[in-house]
């Protein structure tokens, strides 16, 4: 009895002694109010910040819902198996993507050339000078010049100068400067990755420089090359400036049989059937139809990529 | 048994027959001339553009230059490109208020509040985002976006800079969010743990300790989705249209440079024209612009990048 007495007693004390030290020194009811606020705001900050991403997000399925709306109906066999037409019922897609395929059998192989060598000689020929780092701003600068100016120079150079006018071989040359930085980038990332001692146990076994590169560097860093190159490709796929300023025609009904051909690519075709919506509004349809087409194409070379990187890409 | 394999009798063999050696002399000056073609085509980007810039100036005096009136195919043309500038500045500052908030805050998100599984599904949603050719955005904007805006507010014109504006900024946002979350993400976990145990909030760290470390990092962001803007062409020559009016009326058509390219090329412009060397007179400013936005971006996120 006197011992709990004294327990309470001294448990009252205690809260006296606490309370006045509470109001000497701090508020403890003011400081859980406080605390209880920041914490309020943080929660709803959370909130906030979180349905950015959502919109984001809401965004991404409203586009690809619109688009798909607009193209219903309007996407099938027909549409992928004829040809151009002024009459939006009978037109077709077939020279279109013979246009865009054809452009990428001159992007492909001078992409991977072009830029596989240049990470090479950045990687592991050059020596760490001045010369190396200019290339490398140089590289990245042209990553950020706007794909319109491409344009320009290659309605300059190849267009003009070459004279190749606006034929699949002036576009592919285009296209490819345009993306060369990314293979490159993607590249020397890919031969970097590649582990000193592989080196250093080729040339123990008496290999040489070029030797060790081909036989041993190449092939432990082609994943990477692989998947920078397809992502290359997919951007240039989608790429319209740079096509449309070398003077790409509206209509073209002959369909591309060589690169020397005057051609058009899916996202050219997007682009008149868009600004053709005025005088027809079926283009429109034409177009959301094209642009699923051009979006399945993106979505299966990106899987390819992604798959390639996961299944072969080896970490040391 | 056959013959025993004589290692020395085949090094001198190969070394000696000189194939070797001439592989090793030749590969490296081809790697170097790939490697040079970059340069190449910086310096022909810059030739063309300067050359055929020149002949524009040369013929138009600069007060016309740097005028209000804009009319290439009139009988009596005239090539003021303020109305270009003009253009490309108000749709540039639409899209980065639409960019910037969304794209910060989503990245603040990603960084410091999801957890490890939103972000690994989230994340590669948003980069779905950019890799989206920016001609589709054009179609969502022209077929989309400016019919939505038509019925909030009623004047304005089917062809205008608002739409395309906030597209831009759409297209954007996954920019400004991955390199702001590569930012604050390289802000050590020691500093964020400090923060937290004083008794912080997610919200104070993220404000006062993670947002000012990686403040570098995330203002050179900023400035790289203004250069993506002001070099994004689809987008804007689809749905902002041709007008060639100086006007700071946002429900207006008006024309940024980059369409006026687009316009000019896909038109008739004949080679030796003036319209056409006004082509690269405006590609040239274009050229000139981005380059400094970059190089800014890179001395920023450089010079005054915090270290750990």
């Amino acid at each position: 009895m006197n011992f709990t007495n004294n327990a309470l007693e001294n448990k009252e004390t205690h809260k006296s002694m606490h309370d006045a030290e509470s109001k000497t020194l701090f508020d403890s009811e003011s400081v859980k109010r406080r605390i209880k606020k920041r914490v309020i705001i943080d929660k709803a900050a959370k909130k906030v910040f979180s349905l950015s991403t959502v919109f984001a997000l809401l965004i991404l399925s409203i586009l690809l819902y619109r688009i798909l709306a607009d193209s219903y109906g309007w996407l099938n066999l027909r549409f992928l198996k004829s040809n151009l037409s002024m009459n939006p019922q009978r037109a077709g897609i077939y020279g279109v993507i013979i246009g865009s395929v054809l452009l990428m059998t001159v992007v492909i192989p001078v992409t991977l050339l072009l830029g596989v060598s240049t990470a090479i000689y950045l990687e592991e020929f050059s020596s760490k000078g001045k010369l190396q780092s200019i290339i490398k701003t140089n590289i990245s600068n042209l990553a950020g010049v706007p794909s319109v100016i491409f344009g320009l120079l290659g309605l300059t150079v190849f267009g003009r100068l070459l004279n190749l006018g606006s034929s699949v071989l002036a576009g592919g040359l285009t296209l490819s400067l345009l993306v060369l930085p990314i293979v490159v980038v993607a590249s020397q990332e890919a031969i970097k990755a590649v582990p000193g001692y592989l080196r250093d146990a080729s040339y123990a076994i008496g290999a040489t420089k070029w030797t060790t590169i081909k036989k041993i560097v190449l092939p432990a860093a082609l994943p990477g090359i692989l998947t920078g190159s397809i992502l290359s490709v997919s951007r240039a796929i989608g790429e319209t400036a740079p096509l449309v300023v070398l003077g790409i025609p509206t209509l073209i009904l002959r369909i591309p049989n060589s690169i020397m051909d005057d051609f058009t690519a899916l996202p050219i075709q997007i682009y008149y059937w868009t600004l053709d919506t005025v005088l027809t509004a079926e283009y429109a349809n034409l177009a959301a139809a094209t642009i699923v087409v051009l979006l399945v194409l993106l979505f299966l070379m990106n899987s390819i990529a992604i798959f390639i990187r996961n299944k072969f890409q080896r970490r040391y | 048994m056959g013959k025993p394999f004589n290692t020395r009798d085949i090094i001198i063999r190969n070394v000696s027959s000189g194939k070797t050696k001439r592989s090793e002399k030749y590969v490296p000056s081809f790697f170097f001339m790939a490697a040079s073609l970059s340069i190449i085509t910086s310096i022909g980007i810059v030739l063309t553009l300067v050359f055929d810039a020149y002949h524009f100036f040369s013929k138009i005096p600069l007060r016309q230059v740097f005028g209000t009136k804009l009319a290439p195919l009139s009988p009596t043309p005239s090539f003021g490109i303020l109305p270009l500038i003009n253009g490309t500045i108000i749709t540039s500052i639409i899209a980065m208020f639409v960019a910037v908030p969304i794209g910060l805050t989503a990245a603040i998100f990603l960084s410091e509040f999801a957890s490890e599984n939103t972000r690994k599904t989230l994340k590669p949603i948003m980069e779905m985002l950019a890799g989206i050719p920016t001609i589709v955005y054009g179609f969502f904007a022209y077929s989309f976006v400016t019919p939505l805006l038509m019925q909030l507010i009623p004047n304005l014109g089917a062809k205008n800079a608002l739409s395309p504006g906030i597209v831009m900024g759409i297209m954007i946002i996954p920019l400004v969010t991955s390199l702001s979350e590569d930012a604050m993400n390289a802000v050590p976990n020691s500093i964020r743990e400090g923060a937290l145990a004083l008794g912080s909030t997610k919200l104070e760290v993220t404000l006062r300790v993670i947002v000012p470390a990686a403040f570098s990092g995330i203002i050179s962001s900023f400035i790289l989705a203004v250069s993506r803007a002001v070099g994004e062409t689809m987008i804007v020559a689809i749905a902002s249209g041709s007008s060639k009016k100086f006007t700071l009326d946002i429900t207006e058509s008006m024309q940024t440079m980059t369409a006026y390219i687009v316009e000019f090329t896909s038109g008739d412009a004949g080679s030796g024209t003036i319209g056409y060397y006004s082509l690269y007179a405006v590609g040239l400013i274009l050229f000139a612009f981005t380059l400094f936005m970059n190089l800014l971006a890179q001395y920023i996120s450089r010079r005054y990048r915090e270290e750990y």
